[in-house]
This record gives structure tokens, C-alpha cells and sequence, in this order.
């Protein structure tokens, strides 16, 4: 039941990851990678932020280690949201590890019950969809990005801010997490010019520490 | 070689960080005040994402034609549209913006 509503507000979203995911799949290929290892990196990976922020550090020769740890700190916010869907993942250790691989953006923000809890089977419902459009949005942009041009022309790089864009706004129908959110913001954009990429985003969840008092 | 050695260590390095709550915390039930962090966490972290990619380039702030873009999409997401709705006229609105000469 919870699977299958997941899989169909995941759907509503995957068009976007098929966008996103085609402009990741033409800024690998420009930054040297082949077709085949862009598809590759997005069926292993599946988190855009990370994979962008790494192409963006191999691409401008900064080497293998410096990209692995951009994308990294990038992905940093998982750590977070690993240990919020925790107790709501049962199992062994390795089931446990293997189902934590599904919590995406989206799948984190609908699967909240705001009671501490989290609809694990709306989480794998909402994983599917997404992981499909990211995988077949890569292979169209992959292989066929020559035909695109410049991306940023077509305005691709808005895709990713109104993708979050939308999902923020679903939270701040709840008025108890608006302040807690605008926490956020300030403390990201106030660390944007000091801290690697990435890192102002997991300083952000430290707003959400306000319910501790 | 090298890009397979990019692609392993980022596809290693991610799951790493998405096992490690579940792993090390396991299903052990935890205190109240925890889970109402817990249930505040989205807001702040969606809200980061969008500031930092919709106002930011690296580490400089800028304003862009896709700033302009996205908050149009803000004000639609808020009155009820569809996710695609409000992301393709954020593009559409930014390309426009560009064409018109926009950075």
C-alpha cells in the first residue's frame, strides 16, 4: 500500500531527476567522461548534488581524490538523514545499510510521518521512479548531449533550485518547521564563502537542534 | 582509468555515508527529544539546497536570470502546481531571461 502511493508520488517527481540527470549526463561527457562511465556513475551513485560536485572538481583537473571528497562533504546531508530514518529501518545490520542506499531527497521528505518515524515502504516506493529517470535521463544526456549545446543557455541550471524549491515549500505547509527552515537558509548562505561546498547544507540540520530545548 | 577510479570512490564514499546511520544506530529506540529533530530536519536542509544553488556559485553569492526563474517556481509550488510546472517555467523563464541578455 505505502509502496505503491510511494511510487506514485515518486513518479510525479521523476520527470525532474530525467531533466537533471540529462544535464548531468552532457557535463560528465564534457568534463571527460565517457558516455559509458556517465551511466555508469549515475547507476552506482544516484546522488546528483555529489556526482555534479565531483565532475566539477575531476573537470577542472583537481584530481581523483579532491572530486571523491567534494562529493563527500556535498553528500554529507545523508548523514543526517541516515540517522533520522534509522530507527524506522528493522533488520539485520546489512539489510539495514542496504535499505538506508534508498533515502533520496524526495523519498526523505514524503516518507516523514513528523512523529519521529518514517514510512519505510513509501520510501522504496518513491526510490523507483527516481532512480529510473536519473538512470535513463543520464543515458539520453550521455549520449546524446552533442545535440543540446550550451546548457546553461537553456536555462538547465534553474532545474536543480526549484527542484529542492518544491520540496521545501511541501515542508513549510507545516508552520512549526518555517522558522526552523529559514535557520537553515541563513546559516547556509552565512557559511557559503568560507566552507567547501556541501558543508553549509549539513551545518543547516543543526536548526533543526532547536527542538532539543 | 582514472574517471572509473572517480566513479569508485564517489559510488563507495555515498554509500558509506547513506549506510552509516542505519548501521551504527541501529532500530534501538530513541528519546523523544531526538525525534522531534528528527521531524524538523527536512525544512532546514531543503532550504540550504535551494539557497546555496539558487543564490551561490561555489563560494561567491551571485544573483542570476535562474535566481529570478526559481523564485517564480517558489511563488507556483506555494499556490498548488505540479512539480514539472513549476520547474519548466523556472527554465523557460531563465533561458528567456538569457536571451534577453541576462547573466
Amino acid at each position: 500500500m505505502s509502496f505503491r502511493r510511494g511510487l506514485r508520488l515518486g513518479a510525479g517527481f521523476a520527470s525532474v531527476p530525467l531533466l537533471l540527470s540529462l544535464s548531468f549526463g552532457v557535463v560528465a561527457v564534457d568534463a571527460g567522461l565517457s558516455p559509458l562511465q556517465a551511466v555508469v556513475m549515475s547507476a552506482l551513485v544516484h546522488a546528483g548534488s555529489g556526482q555534479f560536485a565531483a565532475i566539477a572538481v575531476f573537470g577542472a583537473g583537481g584530481g581523483v581524490l579532491p572530486a571523491v571528497l567534494a562529493s563527500g562533504l556535498t553528500n554529507s546531508r545523508f548523514l543526517a538523514m541516515g540517522i533520522a530514518v534509522a530507527p524506522s529501518l528493522p533488520g539485520r545490520p546489512w539489510s539495514r545499510a542496504l535499505q538506508g542506499q534508498t533515502v533520496v531527497d524526495p523519498s526523505f521528505v514524503m516518507a516523514n510521518r513528523h512523529d519521529g518515524t518514517f514510512d519505510r515502504w513509501l520510501i522504496f516506493g518513491a526510490f523507483a521512479p527516481q532512480y529510473a529517470g536519473w538512470f535513463t535521463g543520464t543515458v539520453l544526456g550521455a549520449f546524446g548531449g552533442d545535440l543540446l549545446g550550451d546548457t546553461d543557455r537553456l536555462g538547465v541550471d534553474a532545474i536543480f533550485p526549484a527542484f529542492f524549491l518544491a520540496l521545501l515549500v511541501a515542508e513549510l505547509r507545516r508552520p512549526e518547521t518555517r522558522w526552523v527552515a529559514l535557520a537553515g537558509a541563513v546559516i547556509a548562505l552565512a557559511l557559503v564563502p568560507f566552507a567547501p561546498p556541501g558543508v553549509p547544507i549539513l551545518a543547516a540540520a543543526l536548526a533543526a537542534l532547536v527542538a532539543l530545548r | 582509468m582514472n574517471a572509473w577510479l572517480l566513479i569508485a570512490g564517489v559510488a563507495l564514499l555515498t554509500a558509506a555515508i547513506k549506510a552509516a546511520g542505519p548501521l551504527v544506530l541501529g532500530a534501538r529506540e530513541l528519546p523523544a527529544r531526538f525525534t522531534r529533530v528528527v521531524g524538523l530536519l527536512a525544512g532546514p536542509l531543503m532550504a540550504a539546497l535551494v539557497v546555496t544553488s539558487a543564490l551561490a556559485d561555489g563560494r561567491h553569492l551571485q544573483v542570476d536570470a535562474a535566481t529570478a526563474g526559481v523564485a517564480v517556481a517558489g511563488v507556483l509550488f506555494w499556490r498548488g502546481a505540479p512539480v514539472i510546472v513549476g520547474v519548466l517555467t523556472a527554465v523557460v523563464l531563465t533561458a528567456a531571461l538569457r536571451a534577453l541578455g541576462a547573466p
